[in-house]
């Protein structure tokens, strides 16, 4: 029996969709089946990252409306042989996801997969609660910006209405000098505020950008900052390989890195 | 009439007339008693209006009684009503009053967006954070930090406050009175509170030792009942 993930933010633009990407190629990465779920219907992109676009025969709403079985939907990721992606539907209407729907599809491939990452829209309407119908956990995105932060907010406490586990937090994005310099929210005052679990750090990384045009997503790297970011996360979601590191050791992390890159560069 | 009890006493005291209406008798009888006794002896025309303090004992008068009754005794306005002092009260009025002057205590984190709204003193064990809100109609003690909103006495009790453990909030408001951050950036403030101050005629915010002078009657426990 697999466990559904539903990663949502609040706001737009923070990076829900590429950490969607990423902790399930991760997951991948270690074995693990991984079922992507896509609900930002009308706006899909969690299948351009992934960089299969031009595979997508059905979608979400066709199953929900019983056009197509669920197997026939799931698309096959061209790297791994148990990751796999239900897109959404870029036509139909929103009012076509249900939360029984949703819910039928979550418990369907619990049975299949071991991790069901579930991508939420924006906003906190109907297509949010839909996402979350299913889902057992949630990881809060944020980035080190005060709007982000508040939305985040308001996201834990609607979540915390919900029957699951309190919410686990993902600050994307942290740009290191204006941290240092004290022009964004440092990472201790976000998780005082917010006071859910940090499950990682993400730094803003080009590479993020590159590697989700290119529709390979970058935890598919070996080296970059942001692929192990990912990665790490994946394995405090397994929960057995790495120990939810404290945030200081995470900087001195990133500084160790830091050093390493500069010593081949 | 002299072996009969008396159903009205007046007294005189420095602070004016104290008039008792024996709790025994029906409302009707103590009406009739007490103009009899009021327009027997009508005072003179030069005297100046007199205070009346009402005693009921164990009666209880409601709305309507209480109109007939002060319609009797400020007749040409030889008397004013200063008070009815009664010794029973409605079960209703004891329940709200209970409620109105107890401390809830509230354990969690009120985030953006949420409200939490409470009758009586709300105090909180955890923080408000930006975009919450918390109302009350009494004082509210926050053991946290209070980033969002406070709304002390709501119903608007200008004698309520806001203490915090730490408070850098957008705004405070208290009874009818709002007042906000300022538009720079400034750093929050360690066990402080929020209260009006009556000679400046807005918020203002102090440390919490302030309080044991400027709102002395926190430290009675019946401090609301005394207030009504």
């Amino acid at each position: 029996m697999g466990e559904a993930i539903v990663i949502t933010s609040g706001k737009g633009g923070v990076g829900k969709t590429t950490t969607s990407a990423n902790i399930g190629t991760a997951l991948a990465l270690m074995g693990k089946k991984v079922c992507l779920i896509d609900t930002d219907i009308g706006l899909r992109n969690l299948d351009v990252i992934m960089g299969l676009e031009n595979r997508i025969i059905y979608d979400i709403v066709d199953v929900i409306q019983e056009r197509c079985k669920l197997n026939q939907a799931l698309i096959k990721d061209k790297r791994f042989d148990f990751l796999a992606l239900l897109p959404a539907a870029q036509t139909s209407d929103k009012s076509a996801v249900t939360i029984e729907g949703m819910k039928k599809i979550v418990t369907e491939l619990k049975q299949e997969y071991d991790y069901i990452i579930i991508d939420c829209p924006a906003g906190i309407e109907q297509g949010f609660q839909n996402a979350i119908a299913g889902a057992d956990k949630a990881i809060v995105v944020t980035t080190p910006e005060k709007s982000s932060v508040r939305d985040a907010d308001r996201i834990v406490g609607l979540l915390e209405k919900q029957d699951m586990e309190s919410p686990k937090l993902v600050i994307n994005r942290i740009r290191n000098h204006m941290m240092k310099n004290g022009d964004m929210i440092e990472i201790d005052d976000i998780v005082q505020i917010l006071s859910i679990d940090l499950i990682g750090i993400v730094i803003d990384d080009d590479e993020v950008i590159k590697a989700s045009n290119s529709g390979n997503p970058v935890a598919l790297q070996p080296n970059s900052k942001a692929s192990i970011a990912y990665r790490n996360i994946a394995r405090r979601i397994l929960g057995e390989t790495v120990p939810l590191q404290s945030l200081e050791s995470e900087k001195g992390m990133f500084k160790k890195m830091k050093k390493f890159f500069g010593m081949r560069v | 009439m002299h072996d009969k009890k008396q159903l009205i006493t007046i007294k005189g005291t420095r602070e004016g007339l104290t008039l008792f209406i024996d709790d025994s008798c029906s409302f009707d009888e103590a009406i009739e008693e007490l103009q009899d006794k009021l327009f027997t002896n009508p005072p003179k025309d030069d005297e100046p209006v007199v205070s009346v303090r009402v005693k009921l004992n164990n009666r209880y008068l409601n709305d309507e009684q209480k109109e007939k009754l002060k319609s009797i005794i400020s007749y040409e306005s030889r008397f004013t009503i200063h008070s009815f002092e009664s010794d029973v009260l409605l079960r209703k009025d004891a329940l709200s009053w209970k409620e109105e002057s107890e401390i809830k205590a509230v354990n969690r984190i009120v985030r953006s967006g949420q409200v939490l709204e409470v009758k009586g003193d709300l105090l909180l064990i955890g923080d408000v954070n930006p975009g919450g809100k918390v109302v009350s109609t009494g004082n509210i003690y926050i053991m946290g930090s209070l980033y969002g909103i406070a709304h002390a006495g709501f119903e608007g009790d200008r004698n309520a406050f806001i203490a915090a453990s730490f408070m850098k909030p957008s705004q405070l408001r208290i009874a009818n009175y709002i007042s906000r951050a300022p538009d720079y950036e400034s750093d929050g403030v360690y066990m402080e509170c929020g209260l009006i101050d009556e000679e400046f005629d807005k918020i203002i915010i102090d440390r919490l030792q302030v309080l044991s002078s400027k709102r002395k009657e926190l430290s009675g426990f019946e401090r609301r009942m005394q207030n009504g």
